[in-house]
């Protein structure tokens, strides 16, 4: 899918994504010449579509983790079936990054089924960016930056 | 004055999201994945309960035992059986890296199958909207073939057993996946029915380029008549590999093996 900006006969660029709730996802797309944007609303069943394709609107954020899609999207999997406990340190040579407590609780409550893949993407976030403690605002954050749906 | 709209293909910026980039880059994944992988054999049939899982299960073992490095991914996502033929353990699946580790089963089969990933009894459900998941479903399926492929370490193997379920669909999902169409095992039973539907599989195989390894013919000997196994050998030109009947010995599986 691409935007033509029709009075300047230009391809609008990707700009950002967004997820407003409701299962909708936006994509803004900007005309380089004019400077107009639109964004483009997915309806959940949309939404759902892209995800199932494993893509990701305006970029790959993240290296692929094993089984990721069957991993976000299976409702009914084993909480326990993942031994994944030398991977959620992070990768990387930095420090590994504490929990908090608020943190903590937070990534208890995400399904037992995803939470080493989660708590492994939280950890390498952090990681690479130098930081000591991951807080609910730094997950916030990650989130927002690395387009995690459901993470 | 008409708008001047031009085609998609017109359109040539760079795109940041790169969807098609992603796409390839998924398909080198499984690719590379499966590049010590001497081949890829899928298990198929038109019709359901013919006994594909069995066949592929005894085969595997088999396999193994006479010293052919060998896997089963168990595509059955909705129905799967090959852990329990396997004699899979209830055991965790370790992750390593960028992959998830086989279970290594009976005779040294390496495996994935959903029945290890789901709570017991459950269905595979998905998260998603209630409404249409006709139309997203069976993308989803499709990605869990690809990630069963991409993101388990098979490592080294002989041999891929690929356990379809009944039908075309995943046949064709598998096919698009790999680098180059696999080769087709066909399961029938002995009846004119099975016949007809396993014949249209064949068909939809050959015509997606795969090879036909050869037909085994399954429940021999009891209830079923006809010679469906015959027939389809006959027709498509090439083997019956094996006649299984309903109490197979390690014997009729060795034999099997020998001529995969």
């Amino acid at each position: 899918m691409k935007f033509l900006c029709v009075e300047c006969d230009r391809q609008m660029l990707f700009e950002e994504r967004r997820l407003p709730g409701d299962g909708t996802l936006a994509a803004a797309f900007r005309c380089p010449r004019c400077g107009r944007v639109v964004a483009m609303l997915a309806n959940p069943m949309e939404t759902q579509l892209v995800a199932s394709l494993g893509v990701k609107i305006g970029g790959a954020t993240l290296e692929p983790q094993p089984l990721e899609t069957v991993r976000t999207m299976v409702t009914t999997g084993r909480g326990d079936v993942f031994d994944e406990r030398n991977e959620e340190q992070g990768k990387g040579k930095g420090a590994v990054p504490a929990w908090s407590p608020e943190a903590q609780e937070r990534l208890a409550r995400v399904p037992g089924f995803v939470r080493g893949m989660v708590k492994k993407i939280y950890a390498d976030y952090a990681k690479d960016r130098g930081i000591a403690e991951i807080t609910p605002a730094v997950m916030d954050t990650a989130r927002s930056e690395l387009g995690l749906e459901g993470m | 004055m008409p708008l001047n709209i031009r085609t998609y293909h017109e359109l040539t910026e760079p795109d940041r999201s790169g969807l098609a980039q992603q796409i390839a880059a998924q398909r080198r994944r499984v690719a590379g994945r499966l590049a010590a992988v001497g081949q890829v054999v899928a298990v198929m049939s038109g019709k359901g309960g013919v006994g594909k899982s069995f066949v592929t299960a005894g085969m595997a073992r088999a396999l193994a035992r006479a010293g052919r490095s060998t896997g089963v991914l168990d595509a059955d996502f909705n129905g799967p059986t090959a852990a329990r033929l396997l004699d899979a353990p209830r055991a965790r699946l370790r992750v390593d890296g960028d992959a998830v580790l086989p279970a290594t089963v009976a005779d040294g089969v390496r495996l994935i199958s959903m029945d290890q990933l789901l709570e017991d009894g459950r269905p595979l459900g998905f998260r998603g909207p209630d409404a249409e998941s006709h139309v997203w479903r069976g993308s989803l399926e499709a990605a869990a073939l690809r990630e069963f492929l991409a993101d388990v370490a098979w490592g080294a193997l002989d041999t891929l057993l690929v356990d379809l379920p009944p039908g075309v669909q995943r046949f064709q999902e598998l096919a698009e996946l790999l680098p180059a169409a696999p080769a087709v095992l066909t399961v029938t039973i002995p009846t004119p029915e099975s016949r007809d539907a396993v014949r249209r599989a064949m068909r939809f195989a050959l015509e997606r380029g795969s090879r036909l390894a050869g037909v085994v013919e399954n429940m021999v000997g009891g209830a079923f008549s006809g010679s469906a196994g015959d027939e389809l050998a006959a027709e498509f030109g090439i083997a019956v590999l094996a006649r299984i009947p309903w109490h197979p010995t390690p014997d009729t599986w060795r034999e099997l093996a020998l001529r995969v």
